[in-house]
């Protein structure tokens, strides 16, 4: 129980500093703490208390196997992560160039 | 039959990566091919609607039999409600891809821009097939990452604002839906939305269904762009390049904002009141605040952002209405009737705000501004461009015989016969106020002569452009023969048919 | 971008190979341990920008480098579908369906098609986060002088 808070906790740890933080880049990182927290409670789930590795083994014959799908899962929105984290890097970089700063209170073109 | 359905993802997604390598050294290739491969998309599903049985086609992929009446594979499915979505996104991307062949001529990095393009096209077909929650999301991001990359085109200060907010707010919708699905699997140990379907029919732990169906409606809401989750859509819309925004607004919130909620609401949770009502109640929000928004705006792709918003309310009032009146087991036929004018309203709207942003990206090309107090007096020196934008306006503010008419009097009557009175009113009061600003846009665009300056050097736009605008305002005059039964019955009672025989999507898939 | 002192030079000339290697390993081994295409792919990328960092290199290198990984990239992602479609057109005619004989379990050409796949996830993650890199690297020495 006491992990499944903890996810809960890095998600709110990420939510704060999305809402809280003004330099984009510390927005960037929590973004990905959220996403993360997310991988963490998706493995979570496949966890079987004293499971053994779904592999097929001479040596291993029964008994209860950890859940493989949430692992692949998690592998592969680990990649979609990557593809969006290095995105908004990419933009980040040049919202510095555009703007000189990472400050979002003087990233304000766009109102109304 | 059912062995084409992996071609609407295999077809855009090898398209969009043999643009990088030959397009290097072939000039114009990226644009021949990417206008290739949607012409046969949409030739594709043209097959698929007429050659439609009403059942839905399935195909599993990597050739995994169920085991035990427990699909493992992933599927893709095809049934009524899937083509008619593919039949939006591929007309569309193929009358913006040939629209982009003359508007990117001043731009450079025109593969990257065809590449993503085709990207996003794979992303938002495999959405509308898969037949499996995590593919659903894979394939949401592919498209969402290609647009993220697509509305900062332009690399200019607004364009990239307007992109890194999309893109905070698009991965908080991502990490919501990612959570809603693992929760999902948690409780149903599968992810197949027919099995889980079946799974959760059964269910017990109504306070379970809630917490996810609150998560999930908050993704797909801030994907789908509802009030009060709209914040990114008039910067994103607005700064994308025209025939971009055409496809962000025209369909990828349709595919996957819309199209996501209908499958998952009706499709696989048990259809409860309480979420039909909050639903119907983030459409009519969206309907009325976004109109009363997009009055205020001057900008003119702005002012088709926020209509695109309230007209979505449209959309998702008519489908929740239907969601009402079938959890409170009431008239089947005003709930076919709701929800059938929430789809031809999709797909109307799928014409014409994609017409308007292509006019509002010729008259950018023309005159380089989107301000319509700078403009004026277009009528004269743009003609293809006017006449269009007039179509398409009186087809969005209702006007008969144009498309929206029918579909907005479609919505009206299904709410006056659900006894919605309140809301029959709000669609017939908003249906005036978007009267009000197109008529803005066409006066200070079009006619008003005051504002005019140096019209001499502004001309019609190449033929491409032309060509796909002639084409769209067509739709949006010939989409209105939908109404008639024998045109009806083949595109738009399959898709109604799907939504309203819910409880039957699972057991058809799954066979039991 | 500038080179590192010698003493970087010489310790990323020879880890870098070492961890192209283990990379290769990862990948080829991806049906029988913990690992394959994704991770593999990174450690080979890792190698690369190892190399990158230490040596340094000017625009010009760095743009040639970046097209060339971007063309492998796209390659093998294409090979990849390739595969997948070849697999609608022999067999059981199904898309991703593994048309190849399994072999024995446990041996290193085994699983079918598995590791080809493998090998060319690889090629197409490490190609891909080297173009990232690159990418992020060309814009900062080109623009935000």
């Amino acid at each position: 129980m006491i992990l499944y808070l903890l996810c809960f906790l890095l998600f709110l740890i990420g939510l704060y500093g999305v809402i809280t933080r003004r330099n984009v880049i510390k927005i960037v990182i929590g973004l990905v703490f959220m996403e993360f927290s997310v991988f963490l409670l998706l493995v979570l789930v496949g966890y079987v208390e004293g499971g053994e590795a779904p592999i097929l083994d001479e040596t291993i014959v029964s008994g209860p196997f950890v859940d493989p799908l949430p692992q692949a899962m998690v592998l592969t929105a680990i990649v979609i992560g990557l593809a969006s984290n290095a995105m908004l890097l990419a933009i980040a970089i040049r919202l510095y160039k555009k703007y000189g700063t990472f400050d979002i209170r003087k990233i304000n073109e766009l109102k109304g | 039959m059912s062995q084409l359905i992996p071609l609407f993802v295999i077809i855009p997604l090898v398209a969009a990566f043999l643009i990088p390598i030959i397009g290097k050294f072939l000039e114009g290739f990226q644009k021949v091919l990417t206008s290739v491969a949607f012409l046969s998309l949409s030739v594709l599903t043209v097959y698929f609607i007429c050659a439609g049985t009403g059942e839905p086609l399935l195909y599993t992929v990597g050739g995994w039999e169920p085991v035990r009446g427990i699909p493992i594979a992933i599927y893709l499915v095809a049934d009524g409600l899937s083509i008619f979505m593919l039949a939006i996104t591929s007309v569309v991307g193929f009358l913006v891809s040939v629209y982009s062949i003359s508007y990117l001529n001043r731009f450079t990095a025109q593969n990257n821009f065809f590449a993503l393009l085709c990207l996003m096209m794979g992303g938002m077909n495999g959405v509308v097939l898969s037949g499996d929650l995590f593919n659903l999301f894979v394939f949401m991001e592919i498209a969402v990452i290609a647009s993220y990359a697509l509305v900062a085109f332009g690399i200019e200060k607004q364009e990239l604002e307007a992109s890194f907010k999309y893109q905070v707010l698009g991965g908080i919708a991502s990490v919501l839906i990612l959570f809603g699905v693992t929760m999902l699997y948690w409780k149903t140990k599968t992810l197949n939305i027919a099995d889980a379907g079946n799974i959760l029919r059964t269910s017990q732990d109504k306070s379970f269904v809630v917490f996810t169906q609150l998560f999930l409606i908050t993704g797909f809401g801030l994907k789908a762009a509802l009030i009060p989750f709209h914040a990114w859509l008039p910067d994103a819309h607005s700064s994308a390049p025209s025939p971009i925004s055409a496809m962000l607004s025209g369909v990828l919130i349709k595919a996957i904002g819309i199209y996501a909620i209908i499958r998952l609401f009706f499709n696989m949770f048990t259809l409860s009141d309480e979420m039909a009502v909050t639903i119907t109640a983030l459409g009519a929000v969206s309907m009325v605040l976004g109109s009363f928004l997009a009055m205020y705006q001057w900008d003119i792709k702005r002012m088709l952002a926020f209509s695109s918003i309230s007209q979505v309310g449209y959309i998702v009032t008519g489908i929740g209405m239907g969601m009402i009146i079938l959890a409170r087991n009431g008239d089947q036929r005003v709930a076919a009737l709701a929800i059938s004018g929430g789809l031809f309203h999709m797909i109307n709207h799928a014409a014409f705000k994609g017409l308007l942003f292509l006019n509002a990206g010729a008259i950018e090309h023309e005159t380089h501004t989107r301000n319509m107090k700078s403009l004026g007096g277009l009528s004269r020196s743009m003609p293809i461009t006017a006449s269009t934008s007039m179509g398409a306006s009186l087809a969005i503010s209702g006007v008969p015989p144009f498309n929206g008419f029918f579909s907005k009097l479609i919505i009206i009557i299904a709410a006056i016969q659900g006894k919605f009175y309140l809301l029959a009113a709000l669609a017939v009061l908003i249906s005036i106020v978007t009267l009000a600003y197109f008529m803005k846009f066409q006066k200070y665009t079009f006619f008003n002569r005051q504002g005019a300056r140096d019209r001499k050097k502004i001309k019609e736009v190449p033929f491409a452009m032309c060509f796909s605008m002639i084409v769209l305002a067509v739709l949006c005059l010939g989409l209105s023969l939908l109404i008639f039964p024998g045109i009806r019955e083949v595109v738009l009672d399959p898709a109604v048919r799907v939504i309203m025989n819910a409880s039957e999507y699972a057991p058809s898939i799954t066979g039991f | 971008m500038k080179g590192m002192s010698v003493i970087v030079k010489k310790v990323a000339q020879l880890l870098s190979g070492l961890i192209f290697m283990y990379g290769v390993y990862i990948i080829t081994h991806g049906h029988l341990t913990p690992g394959g295409g994704f991770a593999g792919g990174a450690l080979l990328a890792g190698s690369m920008i190892l190399l990158v960092l230490a040596f340094g290199s000017d625009v010009m290198g760095l743009k040639k480098r970046e097209t060339g990984s971007s063309i492998i990239e796209n390659s093998a992602i294409l090979v990849f579908i390739l595969f997948a479609t070849i697999a609608m057109l022999v067999g059981t005619r199904v898309f991703f369906h593994n048309f190849l004989p399994g072999g024995t379990l446990g041996e290193l050409i085994s699983a079918g098609v598995i590791p080809l796949y493998n090998i060319f996830v690889g090629m197409e993650v490490g190609a891909a986060l080297f173009t990232i890199f690159l990418a992020l690297v060309i814009y900062k020495e080109e623009v935000l002088k």
